[in-house]
């Protein structure tokens, strides 16, 4: 079972999460770069995993025994810098050098800059194999530890997913978690105006998967459907997480041109009383 | 200052203008409509605009059935991914399979600087000059963007343009016609020839300037069509100058300095420096710093011809 020591409350991790949005919008208009609209659809899930759900520890953050955490929508760096640095993994004065020239904080993470970054990403579509090879090992060892990844609901139109999604089946991995942030939304239109995914659900199932839908952006949901993991034994696990993509902020939620949109210092502001509300 | 020019405008402005006579134009791009800068050509063609969404193996399978099916598909996509991802697709589907398709690279090099290796795309010109059957072009202004395009469009066969987003002046006069394998000569020069492509061409034309005030005579060569290589400009230039720099927004493994010495060393071995990203994934910055950072400016360009020059003078 992987736990932190001291596990938060959802009340707690629901402040956490909003102060990890508030930083992450700062340094995002602080770059004049960023992805906000996914970092915020993404907020609730990595900070549930982060504080309350990964068996990992900033002070060794290459123990063997660690779970994996591998964030295949890597244009949410974003959100991955700032739970890392409010987790303890780097310094918090490093996100003032989110991108700049020579920072260790690439756009796209880079796991030999960054501790506790477990891959490099960046082109949509390496996390799930990679989350297979991780989920593989750890069978191989008979350890405990598990491994959870993160993907993008667009970034599942790259067949490397499904070829993934395939094998987790075929070795029942059933140590592996995906969590597919499903905000509906890619870089340039709707997900479903764009190649559908629909449903999801089924398509997760036909390919040995057992599948949970819930609320993304909740934290009691996560919490819930995080503590229920392996769904079923012997079966890898996925989690339809439906969020909404810029969530917290009233005027980037659910609007597609806050994928890549920088906010000015006043939009700063008026996020940052929003999320303090 | 003279106004810099964003080539995708050149492209996506001749795109919509060619398709509009000829209904066989059709764009495939992967979730990059605004990327490509392909949002008016969708206006105007709605139909004709494939967006595949975010899968370069699919976009590019699904161009060559285009292309089998009698159509002249125009797949755009950011460079490092289009090259990248579906490198094989590239090779089986379009080069050697012999099919019409235009494969544009889009903000390649170091265009996105920021967003870290993973997103510049400097092995892009190395991978395709690797393959068979397959022309490479990289224009270095809008004029020659629109040339290479509209070319493109009316010759039958697999090509990759790389097509720059840093901004550029304009290097061509508005007459010029682009002719694949044909370098142009845009400076004369009688000590040492500067050989460059893409948005380094007009570094190159400064470097030459900055020579010339020390008594330097650079030629500068631009060459746009990286595969097949213009063979004999680049042996008058190596003959008639005996030194030869070349430079390009790519890693030096393998793209335009590894095509021009792979020549020059089995016809006419003549010193030469490669400028270029130097086998390293380069850190995060923006496209400017790193440019600067490689030595791919002016000074840079200027720099390594001086070290030639003074090479030849002290042998
Ligand atoms: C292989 C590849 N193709 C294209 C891109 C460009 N790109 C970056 S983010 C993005 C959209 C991602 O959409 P989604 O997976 O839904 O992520 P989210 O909505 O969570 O931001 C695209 C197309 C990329 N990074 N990698
Ligand atoms: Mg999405």
């Amino acid at each position: 079972m992987s736990t932190t020591t001291n596990s938060p409350t959802a009340d707690e991790l629901r402040s956490r999460a909003a102060s990890i949005r508030g930083r992450n919008l700062q340094m995002v208009q602080a770059a004049g770069l960023g992805h906000p609209g996914g970092d915020l659809s993404a907020a609730d899930i990595v900070t549930t995993l982060y504080f309350s759900v990964l068996n990992v520890d900033p002070e060794n953050p290459e123990a063997p025994g660690r779970d994996r955490y591998i964030q295949s929508k890597g244009h949410a760096s974003g959100v991955l810098y700032t739970a890392l640095a409010q987790r303890g993994f780097i310094p918090e004065a490093l996100l003032d050098e989110y991108m700049a020239e020579g920072s260790p904080l690439n756009g796209h993470p880079d796991r030999n800059k960054v501790a506790g970054v477990e891959t490099n990403t960046g082109p949509l579509g390496h996390g799930m194999p990679v989350a297979v090879g991780c989920a593989l090992a750890a069978k191989l060892d008979g350890a405990s530890w598990r491994t959870y990844v993160l993907t993008g609901d667009g970034e599942l139109q790259e067949g490397s997913n499904w070829e993934a999604f395939m094998s987790a089946a075929h070795y029942d991995l059933d140590n592996l978690v995906v969590i597919v942030d499903r905000n509906r939304l890619q870089q340039g239109a709707r997900t479903e105006d764009t190649n559908g995914l629909d449903p999801l659900d089924d398509k997760l199932a036909a390919f040995g998967w057992a599948v949970r839908e819930i609320d993304g952006n909740s934290v009691d949901e996560l919490l819930d459907t995080f503590a229920a993991v392996p769904f079923v034994p012997g079966k890898p696990s996925a989690i339809i997480a439906n969020t909404k993509k810029g969530r917290g902020v009233s005027f980037m939620e659910d609007r597609v041109e806050w994928h890549h949109k920088v906010p000015t210092p006043e939009q700063v502001e008026q996020a940052l009383t929003e999320l303090s509300a | 200052m003279s106004d810099l020019y964003d080539c995708r405008e050149a492209f996506q402005r001749t795109l919509v203008e060619l398709a509009a006579d000829d209904e066989r134009i059709v764009a495939v791009v992967n979730d990059s409509t605004g990327s490509s800068k392909l949002g008016a050509f969708g206006k105007a063609y709605p139909d004709r605009l494939i967006n595949v969404g975010i899968a370069e193996q699919n976009m590019v399978g699904v161009g060559a059935g285009l292309a089998n099916g009698g159509k002249v598909p125009f797949v755009s996509a950011a460079s490092p991914f289009l090259t990248g991802r579906a490198l094989e697709q590239i090779k089986a589907d379009v080069a050697y399979s012999n099919t019409n398709v235009k494969l544009c690279g889009q903000s390649p090099g170091l265009a996105y600087g920021e967003l870290g290796p993973t997103h510049h795309s400097i092995e892009d010109l190395a991978w395709m000059r690797a393959i068979a059957n397959l022309t490479v072009v990289v224009p270095a202004d809008p004029i020659e963007t629109e040339q290479v395009i509209r070319w493109a469009a009316s010759t039958v066969g697999p090509v990759f343009i790389r097509i720059s987003r840093m901004p550029v002046p304009a290097v061509h006069d508005d007459d010029y016609v682009f002719e694949p394998g044909v370098a142009t000569r845009l400076r004369d020069g009688s000590d040492v020839t500067l050989v460059t492509c893409g948005v380094l061409v007009s570094r190159a034309l400064e470097a030459a300037d900055r020579l010339a005030e020390e008594g330097i005579s650079a030629r500068v060569l631009n060459v746009p069509t990286i595969r097949p290589l213009d063979r004999d400009a680049l042996l008058a230039a190596a003959t008639e100058t005996g030194g030869i720099v070349t430079a390009e927004e790519a890693t030096v493994h393998g793209g335009l300095g590894g095509a021009v010495a792979e020549l020059l060393s089995t016809e006419h071995p003549t010193p030469m420096r490669i400028l270029g990203v130097p086998g390293v994934f380069a850190p995060t910055g923006s496209t400017d710093a790193l440019l600067t950072r490689f030595g791919l400016t002016a000074e840079g360009m200027a720099g390594a011809a001086r070290d030639l020059v003074q090479a030849r003078v002290a042998a």
